[in-house]
């Protein structure tokens, strides 16, 4: 078992909006050693984003609270930081990569000005030493002529480079754990095939542990060692990879394998997951996945079932495996 | 809904179908004697599409799928070749010809959001076509069958009066789909219609799109950027790269045992959902060519990893290689 880096002990977070409370992550616990890949899948609306964003403490108070729960990294409770102590750790500890490099990036700065900033800023280095140091990350990154390209706009790179200089910008200053926020979504397939090679030989390289969040559960299939699955606000199932696509243990995440087509053989039909996602402001009693799931019984209707472990390592958040352990 | 002719089953063929957008540059550029460049967004290709079918048209961001079902449409006029619906040239309609003629051919967008209409009831979208086309006259009659539609498409009467903001997206791609059937059309052109949707419910419109195709017999031209959805939905297969179809065939036979240098890396690149498959990786050099004034020869140059001389200085034509496919290569 490698030393934990990340750990989410019941992670709460609310928004009070106008409407109401919305809780977009409910109680969800998992932890990461070092050195290793976790993928967090999920649907949109399922929490998972808004779980990155609160480890960063990047969610905004009001109308977001982090309403219970403890985010420890390296031991230290991260909602326990001030400002000063949170910008310490950004960047320079936790990085993160987003799904929009377009959005992400600063339109009116070149490459070489916005990651040169962090590294001034955390690392003190000298405007030449930055400048050395981005050729050497663009570099890395697999950005040809890093040299010519330094003094580009963000607008003058295509999508698969305008992600290689955020996965630049992410591990300028060596940070030991990187969190990537769908960053393959909005690419073509091809170019979504580089950037994950990318990304897995840098944490290979760098000894870095990976937080992968995605909807796409064939990008976790080849890009983490450890899966969570969360629906509607909880973290569902939790386990070794293998593990959760041999054998999964939560009727959502069985639903969520089968309702992918395939591409080694063609089914007449799919078997999708019935109805549809529950409206977050007004989530159903009990389990939320029970008004899809086709094993539901009556305790679903009532109790949130807790997420236990059903194998070694792995863990579900099911009745139906109460009735095991009853029997 | 149309009887099918034993001897003539072509729905759709299509030739030649070039679109080249002129990039005129500012006045600055023209001044300096610069020379208006040439997007070639569709450059040449041709298909067929047999009645019942499903034809899949797949490649990435860029390559001219879209345009493909716009032209084929008329939502924009062509630079050249042949749209041809059963045996007639669509481009040589009147105005008014190609207004009676919109019936045959409707479309499914890609967003669900911005292609209905938020000021508008269920009843209006859905009614509308038919007054358009002249299908339903009462609005008892319209009613009845804006009902049936519904209820074809897995919703219900009491939706019937509400408007799309009220709906989640899987739903109103629903109402897409009915919108597009109400004009009881031939050939139904899906544009990533399953792209924005999440997995659970892309199946469910998935297989809606097939229940449908068996109830109406429908014929459909289904464009998506993901292979899977493509494996699944399609007869046959187009692979589309930068304005040209590069292999096109029988869906099992091309993900099977893919021919073009380009299809083999699409398939290679692909995260198939199983830890036991081979993981994901890019079989080509560099990134996608640019559509502007594309040099002679193969689009693939320069990327290929089995590129000959011939490759930069004459463009492969596709040419039959047996099976029912045709394949954009001149090192088979």
């Amino acid at each position: 078992m490698p030393e934990t880096v990340l750990e989410l002990d019941d992670l709460t977070v609310r928004f009070r909006l106008r409407r109401g409370d919305l809780t977009a992550v409910n109680g969800v616990s998992f932890s990461i050693g070092r050195g290793e890949t976790f993928g967090l899948v999920g649907e949109s609306g399922s929490g998972k984003s808004v779980t990155a964003r609160a480890i960063m403490r990047l969610i905004p108070d009001p109308p977001g609270e982090i309403q219970r729960g403890r985010i420890l990294f390296g031991g230290d409770n991260v909602l326990d930081k001030n400002a000063a102590e949170m910008r310490a750790l950004r960047g320079r500890h936790i990085a993160m990569v987003f799904q929009e490099p377009m959005s992400a990036l600063n339109p009116v700065f070149t490459v070489c000005e916005q990651i040169s900033d962090a590294l001034r800023t955390n690392l003190g280095l000298s405007k030449r030493e930055a400048r050395e140091r981005v050729v050497e990350l663009l570099a890395l990154v697999g950005i040809p002529s890093p040299q010519k390209r330094l003094d580009s706009y963000v607008h003058e790179f295509s999508g698969g480079m305008r992600q290689r200089v955020m996965l630049a910008m992410a591990l300028s200053c060596n940070p030991g754990f990187l969190i990537a926020d769908e960053p393959t979504t909005a690419l073509d397939v091809t170019i979504q095939a580089t950037i994950l090679e990318l990304i897995t030989s840098m944490i290979d390289k760098l000894g870095m542990s990976l937080l992968f969040i995605t909807h796409n559960l064939g990008v976790v299939a080849h890009s983490c060692d450890k899966i969570g699955v969360m629906y509607a606000s909880h973290l569902v199932e939790l386990g070794d990879k293998r593990e959760i696509f041999a054998n999964p243990q939560h009727p959502y995440t069985v639903g969520l394998l089968n309702s992918i087509p395939r591409l080694d053989i063609q089914a007449r039909h799919l078997t999708p997951i019935a109805g549809s996602v529950c409206n977050m402001m007004e989530p159903p009693s009990g389990c939320k996945f029970h008004p899809r799931c086709a094993h539901a019984m009556d305790v679903c209707r009532r109790e949130v079932p807790k997420l236990k472990e059903v194998a070694p390592g792995h863990h579900a958040a099911c009745h139906l495996h109460d009735r095991g352990a009853a029997t | 809904m149309t009887a099918q002719g034993a001897t003539d089953d072509m729905l759709l063929e299509v030739r030649g179908l070039t679109k080249h957008f002129m990039l005129h540059g500012d006045i600055y550029s023209k001044l300096a004697g610069e020379k208006t460049q040439v997007l070639k967004a569709v450059d040449g290709i041709d298909f067929h599409i047999r009645r019942g079918e499903t034809l899949g048209l797949v490649g990435e961001s860029g390559c001219g799928k879209s345009t493909t079902a716009r032209l084929v449409t008329r939502l924009i006029e062509p630079t050249g070749g042949e749209v041809r619906l059963k045996d007639e040239d669509l481009l040589a309609f009147s105005p008014r010809r190609m207004k009676e003629t919109r019936k045959d051919i409707q479309l499914v967008f890609q967003d669900p959001y911005s292609s209905l209409n938020p000021r508008k009831t269920i009843m209006h979208i859905l009614s509308r076509p038919m007054e358009i086309h002249g299908l339903a006259r009462s609005w008892n009659e319209k009613r009845e069958r804006v009902l049936d539609l519904l209820h074809r498409v897995g919703l219900s009467v009491e939706h019937i009066d509400r408007y799309p903001h009220e709906f989640s997206g899987g739903q109103r791609q629903r109402i897409a789909i009915a919108r597009a059937l109400s004009v009881e059309p031939e050939l139904v052109i899906g544009d990533e219609p399953v792209s924005a949707l999440d997995v659970s419910i892309q199946a469910q419109i998935l297989n809606l799109f097939r229940d449908l195709q068996e109830q109406f017999g429908l014929t459909y031209l289904f464009i998506a950027h993901d292979l899977s959805v493509i494996r699944h939905i399609s007869d046959r297969v187009a692979v589309m790269y930068v304005g040209k179809i590069v292999e096109t065939g029988p869906a099992a036979a091309i993900f099977e045992e893919p021919l073009h240098p380009y299809t083999k890396a699409l398939l290679a690149a692909v995260p198939e959902a199983d830890p036991a498959k081979p993981p994901p990786r890019l079989t080509l050099k560099g990134e996608v060519s640019t559509p502007i004034d594309p040099p002679p020869g193969c689009r693939l140059c320069g990327r290929c990893p089995r590129e000959l001389p011939v490759c930069a200085e004459v463009e492969p034509p596709l040419v039959a290689v047996g099976g029912d496919r045709q394949v954009a290569c001149h090192n088979l």
